[in-house]
């Protein structure tokens, strides 16, 4: 398996073994093993994965740590929430409010017409758009703003941190615009189809898992690209690269946006899966919370950083069903461990002390693969000539 | 929105609201005060900062239940000894974490950030486990309560008077100790250029943990004072954190002036719309405001002119 083609200029030879155990897993093992519940439960985890990936482009790639990721999260996240609150608020099933048609939330701070932001939300298409698009233009603006100025690393850290808040505090203070600190809740259908039905767990677990390997094939292009080394030499010594010609500005910018619409989508399929979209999954400390499910899996790794989001999270409510007192403890523990001990996170653990068995095996593995079918075709050669 | 007053209201609303403003800016300014050794001086982003405030504020409310109990006499003098516990629990605290974690991590700022965030978290939860989930008050002694009458329509109450002269105080010791004593410049030294000033024969590590130490013992003064105007619970520290440090780096990191005009700034705008506005939305503009400025001027309101 000589890779080559389009396939080969993305993934090495390790990253296609990455790819597909990590698309197995969440293929094949994970619904097989898990029942519906506890699959929503992973496809829920999935979607911090997500931002987790976006982190690690931003972050472990181009240096450009972002506290803020939960802005965009939650830009996605609330858009389409906005859509699904539109459907379910149609005027007959919303008859015994004052004003019927519009959501109950609105009713209850006493208003009377549908603000101008969400009529566009009527529209499918539009959603489906604007969740893209306007979180990714929103970090196109902070991003311009800040890196043509050349504010980075932690004054870059702590203003997005304090755009997380920003936003929270708007969006809790506005309760008749936004749902304030309960969110948009109660969301039953999308284009008339119950979200809420196993099979429709079921639909948004794979399309999940879909989107997410589609996100992995971004990266792993941003990585082995030209556009990759830049971001890493940025990373390494960036006066040197503006030296040699390069606008760091606008590379840092497009990475920046990138994780953006990364943790957009996540958001987007959070608000189906879980069937609410709340402030609470935008402030500060969830923000911090993705930036060390990414620096668990491995800042520089992109499968790490997947790993990492699943696997803190489902540790997370694990241990909090048992042991709600000692979650707290124990995040906080990892948190220090994983920058005093493993910097690198898990992909640093695997790539010290398991992969280069792994890639003996895949060698040894793919060496027999190739001379088996080499044997048979010559055998087969030498059977027709027989 | 102004035409509903007349001259004489307006001129009162704003001399009051500008002291509730003066209240939260002695809060900010002893808070930020601790930052700006920390994170100014020696670049480590200490989020938890706001835990160590709270531990302040906890030693506060224990002293004061002691004093109630068993110096009833003294319960007005209680502050003073609760202020000194408090510097100095945090204080020890805060060197006992730099010992632990912090020195390991000088040449990586943004790790710093992670790490302490963790501190943060496991002192949260400590403090919910030992003094529960619920948030405590302290009862204040005799003297501070009240207020003081300027004119007949502006009224400002005495605990308000007393922080901020505290703030005043420290604020007065801080820049005293940096700029004006040996310490100071062993501090400013080895901030500057480590290596050098270790060549030099000062002992950095020594100054590292004093620094960092000094930096939470202020914090925790600022916990202290804290329990005059609120009521603290396991997470109030954490409410603070966004604002402490949008004030230190809107002042400029490395320079207490620019701190303490910032906080000055920054908690009177706060103040002022909070009454014309509601209180949430006066915080996203005030906060707004700070990313909008710190976008155009990116080193802060003030700057240290240092070669480095």
């Amino acid at each position: 398996m000589k890779s080559s083609g389009f396939w080969g200029s993305l993934f090495s030879r390790h990253d296609t073994l990455s790819f597909v155990v990590l698309a197995l897993i969440l293929l094949v093992v994970l619904p097989l093993s898990l029942d519906i519940f506890r699959l929503s439960l992973m496809g829920k985890y999935m979607t911090y994965a997500f931002v987790a990936l976006g982190l690690a482009l931003c972050w472990g790639y181009g240096g450009v740590l972002s506290l803020g990721q939960g802005v965009f999260f939650g830009l996605g996240g609330y858009m389409l929430a906005m859509f699904l609150k539109l459907e379910s608020s149609d005027p007959e099933s919303t008859a015994i409010q004052t004003t019927p048609g519009i959501p109950d939330f609105m009713d209850w701070n006493q208003i009377t017409e549908l603000p101008w932001f969400w009529e566009p939300f009527y529209s499918f298409p539009f959603t489906l758009a604007a969740v893209l698009v306007v979180p990714t233009a929103f970090a196109y603006l902070i991003g311009v703003a800040m890196f043509k100025r050349r504010v980075s690393g932690v004054y870059f850290a702590i203003i997005t941190q304090a755009i997380a808040a920003i936003l929270t505090i708007l969006i809790i203070g506005q309760q008749g615009y936004t749902g304030g600190v309960n969110g948009i809740t109660d969301l039953r259908t999308l284009l008339g189809w119950n979200i809420r039905s196993d099979f429709a767990r079921y639909v948004f677990y794979f399309v999940c898992v879909g989107l997410l390997l589609l996100c992995i094939v971004i990266s792993q292009f941003v990585s082995r690209s030209k556009l990759g080394r830049i971001l890493v030499a940025m990373r390494g010594a960036e006066d040197r690269v503006r030296f040699s010609g390069y606008d760091v500005a606008n590379f840092k910018t497009f990475v920046f946006c990138l994780g953006a619409a990364f943790s957009a989508i996540g958001g987007a399929m959070f608000t189906l899966q879980v069937g609410f979209m709340s402030p609470s999954f935008i402030g500060i400390v969830p923000s911090i919370e993705m930036v060390i499910f990414c620096a668990v899996g491995g800042r520089l790794s992109i499968y790490g950083s997947v790993y990492g989001a699943l696997l803190v999270s489902w540790a997370r409510t694990a241990f909090s069903e048992s042991f709600p007192e000692l979650w707290l403890f124990a995040m906080g523990a990892l948190f220090i461990a994983v920058v005093l001990a493993f910097p690198d996170g898990l992909a640093g653990l695997y790539n010290q002390y398991g992969r280069r068995h792994v890639e003996r095996q895949l060698d040894k593995w793919l060496l027999t693969l190739k001379s088996s079918t080499r044997t048979a075709s010559v055998k087969g050669v030498a059977h027709e000539r027989q | 929105m102004f035409s509903d007053y007349s001259t004489s209201e307006l001129m009162s609303i704003f001399a009051m609201q500008g002291f509730a403003g003066l209240t939260l800016f002695s809060v900010f300014v002893l808070m930020a005060l601790g930052l700006a050794i920390i994170f100014g001086q020696m670049g480590v982003i200490n989020m938890a900062h706001g835990e160590f405030m709270i531990l302040g504020a906890y030693i506060t409310y224990l002293t004061s239940n002691i004093f109630s109990q068993w110096l009833p006499g003294l319960y007005g003098s209680y502050f003073f000894v609760a202020m000194i516990f408090a510097f100095i629990a945090a204080g020890l605290l805060g060197m006992l974490v730099e010992w632990l974690i912090i020195r390991h991590l000088y040449h990586r700022p943004l790790d710093t950030l992670l790490a302490t965030w963790g501190v943060s978290l496991i002192l949260q939860q400590t403090y919910r486990s030992v003094f529960g989930a619920r948030e405590v008050g302290v009862s204040m002694p005799d003297w501070m309560m009240g207020s003081y009458p300027l004119t007949d329509l502006v009224e400002v109450p005495i605990n308000g008077i007393f922080v901020m002269c505290l703030a005043i105080g420290t604020t007065c010791v801080i820049a005293a100790l940096m700029y004006r004593s040996r310490w100071g410049i062993q501090v400013r030294a080895v901030v500057q250029n480590r290596t050098m000033a270790g060549a030099v024969g000062i002992n950095t590590q020594k100054v590292d943990r004093m620094t960092f130490g000094l930096g939470c013992g202020i914090a925790g003064i600022a916990g202290s004072a804290f329990t005059m105007i609120g009521s603290i619970g396991p997470t109030s520290g954490q409410l603070y954190i966004v604002d402490t440090f949008l004030v230190v780096v809107f002042g400029g990191a490395a320079s207490l002036l620019g701190t303490v005009a910032s906080a000055f700034t920054i908690s009177q705008a706060q103040s002022t719309m909070e009454f014309f506005l509601s209180g949430s939305m006066a915080k996203v503009l005030t906060l707004l405001f700070v990313v909008g400025v710190l976008m155009i001027r990116p080193q802060g309101l003030f700057t240290l002119k240092v070669r480095r």
